[in-house]
């Protein structure tokens, strides 16, 4: 019997090809002729660009082309919105988006402003060298808090101020209920995110076939069809001239979501020169041309009344949101929505600016803003126990939503402009559960005072978090019976080590009767898939998934009626296993899938009015709104206060992802989130200099967490199927990254409870925790 | 990030090195390891016209006892060291050598590389200066030996000649009742240290400190001002309070900068905890009978 | 024009001859030139180790060598692990993918080549020593619990194979 796959830890069917070298990743795709590709980037935050002197480069040799500005006619131009605002009543948003090459004016370290095409990287990069910017370096605005100042440099000066965004969203009266409460907790928090840093750079290899009137491009993005339509329309083709494969992926995290020049730029030269080119983004230029996520200042407040039940909370921020918005608002809607958290929130007043800066753009990363506002809801809440004399855990409990008030109408507007409804989720399960695995009351009233009676800085944190994931619009998906037996799956989304060949091929293997092994997955490939938009919000299994589902089932029905005129017996009498149907009961009436799928498909004869030829189908899926995943994560660590290092002795999370298709998958998705979210909230920083240089620019500065900084894992599971899609899924790849800052701060806060340390900042450093230890020193003395 | 174009020549003698150094003066570095250079490279932050690549020259690949004292090839890898149980003999590189980055970059990485760059963020030049090692470097115009603390003159800058090279180091055995320790806060294991401190205590047979060296890695100075001999422990037997009035005295004294990682304020504090730590533990080890 | 120098190498067991332009780094000598492409790249300043490989048996971050420095060497790459192919894995590759040891897959050749001689010396190793031995690799994905689960399980079979 062929067993059902939906929920078990299945081994990954990608996984020998990526073991043995034998995967195609961009940087691996070879060309005859083939060209290569150096940019020349801004080495100012803003400059105005006088002269860009080129002809040292050109005459270079081994150089065949140098591009500037000026020499791109009519492609250059703006790039796209590619994110509209949602529609929320009275917000304000300057849409600034960049051009294909800086012109007249460089906004951040990093951009491009001339191109050198030549017959290898290294000779490229010696011409780039050549390569002269005549600019008049300006005053920059690099500081959040600075960008509003009335003396600020303007980063586009045919604004009125660097506000980039702002919007307002509120529910209830929150002016109003504040007066009601018995307690009000205020504080300012900082919250700034770092680099996508995965570990291949960005890259796009192309070429065009005169003969087949074919442009194809190799491309590290997150989203090959919408990318395929762009170069289409940007280069005056047809979406049908232009292939985009995104192959193996090493990482996205996010920033590959984005849509960059160079995706236009590189096929444009190689039709212009009529050879392959590519281009293969180094770590240098990874650090300031690759999008990333930064900083948020919040001034928040929550108003709660003295038996810890929350009246309402108001949250004002800034959102720095780079050079340039082409993202619309994704980010700080994230946050705005995040903060309520899995909590009632009667009263909601939520304001924020997004601000231009002379800094690098900013767009999703793992998280994509939520991190930010569960880090104020939870530090809000902690403190809030603490002066109530609650404990974390209690104040939390209180709070929560039912599990029977789904769904569940927070009364605002989400990312995807649909209400921020959640559908379903059992948040005090999770919380015990947490309780239960980490054995915290005996931690907390027997271990900790244990170690601390032995001079041991040991804290514990516990905190919750809601995620909207598998938003819309929609992904599709064709599954086809080939003749040999096996199944073909093809996704329009593009795959960055989820396991997506894996999690789909389970989900097409379990209706059509097949060993997973027998599934073919094809993502990323616009001639193999014409339709989606790609893969991020933690989307892939919920909305991609749900398209292969359907596909499947429909080609179950069309193998079953095939049989069923066959076999002359009613299809509901039909057996589809091990790759073959057969007649319930009789298993000598048998014919396997390859035979079928023949049979499918007759080259002479007549066929029935209305028959489809071979055993495919295509279906596409697309939720009402975002299911909504949870979860609580715990930690214990111990501070040494002699040096302000930290070690992270247990990690837990408990997670709801409603049903798991494949728990070895999701338990690994979760795992690499929390050790994203440990960088952010201790070692990763952007450190900007005042004149907007990127100081920590290379591994060395930028810290990425080893294995000896993640501790070992542990993940349980609460299931709360969600209504929305027919697999009863939710998102998974982001949330282990969400609570991680917020978690820390409480139980450094609590390991350093005998210095009164309150931790109102992420990242956090041995640096930056060696002052605030010293200051609660000195509070002392 | 490719490196810059560069003529390269690798000889099989010191010899035919010492000439190429010496034919193309300023113009030429030697290529050790290439753990710190090739970055460099990479990055364009240097453009050496000409690299004379030593790895070939079996003559410099060598660990030995010589007079007495540990002998190390300037192109001994640093993971060979570390592995080897003659060296283990000097017990402070033992110790030091896992907090030199990865076994990967051990694995390449030389010993006289490692001086010969004199990174005041390395480990190594903090203990040949700590050990009083002896560094042996040769010309054209011949040899001649220097003390590590006069070997090093401040940041990334020694007493290389040009046409000068490191061939080699010479690493005094622990003298009965001295005692040794190394310990550094770095960021992640293998990262360049925040601060780290080594240490070395001499006692005389009463268990007093007759002798005592304290060297700093990564204050922001070279390792040769970053080392100091410990006035406060000499004379008496080190106790606990001595320990911390020296480790005190050390730190204030110390040369300190701060970077986006560390404070100076930090630094500094480390330095005063660090040397407390491996003053310690070096002490201990010098009044247990099996030594260091 | 450029000057060239010889190579002449011995990687994955077959001997190379070729010329070479000084400054080509290993790893794009490996990558473009002989066109292993399982050796990855991403950082090229020695700290990501997505491009290690095995020199005369050891593992070096093939970014920072030069590909005239490994004549007369031996070089292995992932390659070389399993010569039979995605159907004769590597037992620390079979582990890998047992255990769900990587994601994206872009850092796990350099994983496994500074793994392969991490074992033939230590082959009964703690976790603690595992995460010692990974610390020189970034992983972004796997948060590095399955291939530390991954390690432990290649260990444990190649322990319990060598006493059977």
């Amino acid at each position: 019997m062929t067993t059902r796959t939906f929920g078990e830890r299945i081994r990954r069917i990608e996984d020998p090809r990526l073991l043995t070298g034998g995967a195609l990743f961009v940087d691996d795709v070879q060309l005859p002729d083939m060209l290569h590709v150096a940019f020349v980037r801004s080495p100012f935050a803003h400059a105005r660009i006088r002269a860009i002197h080129v002809d040292a480069a050109r005459q270079h040799p081994g150089v065949a082309a140098v591009y500037t500005a000026d020499d791109l006619g009519a492609l250059w131009k703006a790039g796209p919105v590619l994110v509209a605002p949602p529609p929320i009543p009275g917000h304000v948003f300057n849409a600034r988006t960049q051009f294909m090459l800086a012109r007249h004016t460089v906004r951040y370290v990093g951009e491009v402003v001339a191109i050198v095409v030549a017959s290898s990287r290294y000779v490229a990069e010696d011409a780039a060298e050549l390569v002269e910017l005549d600019a008049e370096p300006l005053p920059a605005v690099v500081r959040l808090e600075r960008a509003l100042a009335a003396d600020a440099p303007l980063v586009h000066d045919d604004l009125p101020s660097n506000v980039a965004a702002h919007v307002v969203q509120t529910r209830g009266d929150y002016a109003a209920a504040r007066e009601t409460a018995d307690v009000l907790i205020r504080r300012r928090f900082r919250y700034d995110r770092g680099a996508s840093a995965a570990i291949e750079n960005r890259g796009v290899v192309a070429q065009w076939d005169p003969r087949q009137r074919e442009l194809t491009v190799w491309d590290t993005t997150q989203a090959p069809i919408p990318v395929r339509n762009a170069i289409a329309a940007s280069l005056g083709l047809p979406e049908s001239q232009v292939r985009v494969i995104a192959p193996f992926i090493g990482g996205g995290f996010g920033p590959k979501i984005m849509f960059y020049p160079d995706e236009i730029l590189i096929p444009w030269i190689a039709m212009q020169l009529g050879r392959p080119v590519k281009w293969i983004e180094d770590r240098s230029e990874n650090f300031v041309g690759t999008t990333q996520e930064r900083e948020q200042l919040h001034d928040a407040e929550l108003a709660i009344s003295r038996d810890g039940i929350i009246v309402g909370v108001r949250d004002h921020f800034l959102h720095d949101t780079g050079a340039y918005d082409p993202y619309g608002l994704t980010v700080p809607i994230n946050t705005q929505c995040t903060l309520l958290g899995p909590y009632r929130v009667p009263h909601y007043e939520s304001e924020f600016t997004a601000v231009f800066t002379h800094k690098t753009i900013v767009t999703p990363v793992r998280g994509a803003g939520r991190q930010h506002g569960v880090f104020v809801m939870e530090r809000l809440l902690d403190f809030a126990a603490a002066e109530l004399g609650l404990s974390p855990v209690e104040i939390r409990r209180r709070n929560y939503i039912p599990p029977d008030a789904f769904p569940y109408d927070n009364e605002i507007l989400y990312q995807d402009s649909a209400p921020l409804v959640y559908d379903s989720g059992n948040y005090a399960a999770a919380l015990d559960k947490a309780i239960e695995l980490l054995d915290y009351d005996n931690f907390v009233h027997t271990e900790q005072p244990r170690l601390r009676a032995v001079g041991r800085h040991v804290g514990i944190g516990i905190v919750s978090y809601v995620e909207g994931t598998g938003i819309g619009p929609y992904e599709g998906a064709r599954v086809r019976v080939e003749t040999d037996g096996s199944v073909t799956v093809a996704t329009g989304v593009g795959t960055q080590g989820q396991g997506h060949f894996t999690t789909f091929a389970q989900l097409v293997a379990d209706q059509l009767g097949v060993e997973v092994a027998a599934v073919r997955v094809v993502t990323g490939d616009t001639r193999e898939m014409n339709w989606g938009t790609g893969t991020f919000a933690s989307r892939g299994a919920v909305v991609a998934g749900s398209a292969c589902h359907s596909a499947a089932v429909a080609v179950r029905e069309k193998v079953l009626r095939l049989a069923a005129d066959i076999f002359e017996a009613a299809p509901e009498d039909l057996v589809l296993d091990e790759g073959r149907v057969h007649v319930r009961g009789s298993p000598s009436r048998s014919m396997p899938l390859a035979q079928l799928a023949a049979r499918a498909n007759p080259l002479r004869g007549a066929v029935r009015p209305g028959t489809q030829p071979g055993l495919e189908a295509t279906s596409y899926f697309g939720p009402e709104r975002g299911s909504t995943a949870s979860g609580v994560h715990a930690m214990i660590l111990e501070v040494d206060p002699d040096t302000a290092m930290v070690q992270i002795l247990r990690y837990l999370v408990v997670h709801d992802c409603g049903r798991v298709i494949n728990p070895l998958i999701v338990d690994g998705q979760i795992h690499g989130g929390v050790a994203l979210g440990i960088g952010n909230a201790f070692y990763e920083e952007l450190a900007y200099s005042d004149e907007g240089q990127l100081m920590s620019a290379s591994f060395m500065d930028y810290l990425l967490p080893t294995a000896l900084d993640v501790p070992p894992l542990e993940t349980a599971h609460i299931e709360t199927p969600s209504p929305l899609n027919p697999l009863g899924v939710k998102g998974v790849g982001e949330a282990g990254a969400i609570p991680v800052g917020a978690l820390f701060a409480q139980a450094i806060d609590d390991a350093l409870r005998d210095f009164g340390v309150e931790t109102c900042e992420i990242p956090l450093s041995p640096s930056r925790l060696f002052a605030a230890l010293e200051r609660s020193r000195e509070g002392a003395t | 990030m490719k490196p810059p174009a560069f003529a390269y020549f690798a000889p099989r003698e010191v010899e035919e090195a010492l000439a190429l150094l010496a034919e193309h003066g300023e113009d030429a570095r030697p290529l050790a390891g290439g753990q710190s250079l090739i970055p460099v490279l990479n990055f364009r932050l240097a453009r050496p016209a000409v690299l004379v690549d030593l790895n070939a020259i079996e003559s410099l690949a060598g660990i030995g006892e010589r007079g007495g004292s540990l002998h190390i090839g300037a192109m001994v890898r640093q993971r060979e060291v570390e592995r080897s149980p003659l060296a283990a003999r000097v017990p402070l590189l033992a110790e030091t050598l896992p907090h030199v980055a990865h076994p990967q970059i051990r694995n390449r990485g030389t010993m006289g590389g490692s001086l010969a760059h004199a990174d005041p963020a390395a480990e190594l030049p903090a203990v040949a200066v700590t050990l009083g090692a002896r560094l042996h470097l040769r010309s054209t115009s011949g040899a001649r030996d220097l003390g590590a603390r006069e070997f090093f003159s401040g940041l990334f800058s020694t007493a290389l000649a040009p046409g000068e090279l490191l061939v080699g180091m010479t690493f005094p055995f622990p003298a009965p009742r001295s005692g040794t320790a190394f310990e550094e806060v770095a960021r992640r294991h293998g990262d360049f240290a925040l601060m780290g401190a080594a240490a070395w205590v001499q006692l005389d047979d009463q268990g007093r400190c007759t002798d005592a060296r304290l060297t700093f890695v990564n204050p922001g100075a070279g390792a040769e001002s970053a080392t100091q001999s410990v006035a406060a422990l000499l004379g008496q037997a080190p106790d606990a309070a001595a320990i911390r009035a020296a480790s005190e005295s050390g730190a204030a004294e110390l040369m300190i900068t701060g970077d986006m990682h560390a404070s100076p304020a930090y630094r500094r504090h480390l330095a005063r905890v660090l040397a407390e730590r491996v003053l310690t533990r070096a002490c201990t080890r010098a009044r247990t009978p099996s030594g260091t | 024009m450029v000057l060239q120098v010889p190579v002449r190498v011995r990687v994955n067991g077959v001997a190379i001859e070729r010329s070479v332009e000084p400054r080509l780094l290993l790893s794009d000598f490996l990558r473009h030139e002989l066109l292993l492409t399982g050796t990855h790249v991403g950082c090229e300043h020695g700290v990501c180790g997505a491009c290690t490989i095995l020199l005369d048996g050891e593992a070096v971050r093939s970014c920072l060598m030069f590909a005239a420095q490994v004549a007369g060497h031996e070089v292995m790459t992932v390659e070389g692990l399993a010569p039979g192919g995605e159907d004769a894995l590597h037992p620390l590759q079979q582990a890998f993918r047992d255990a769900h040891g990587l994601q994206c897959g872009f850092c796990t050749p350099g994983i496994l080549m500074t793994l392969v001689p991490f074992l033939r010396d230590t082959p009964d190793p703690s976790d603690d020593d595992i995460r010692h031995a990974l610390s020189g690799n970034l992983c972004r994905c796997t948060g590095y619990q399955h291939i530390v689960d991954a390690v432990r399980l290649a260990a444990t079979k190649a322990r319990a194979q060598g006493d059977a």
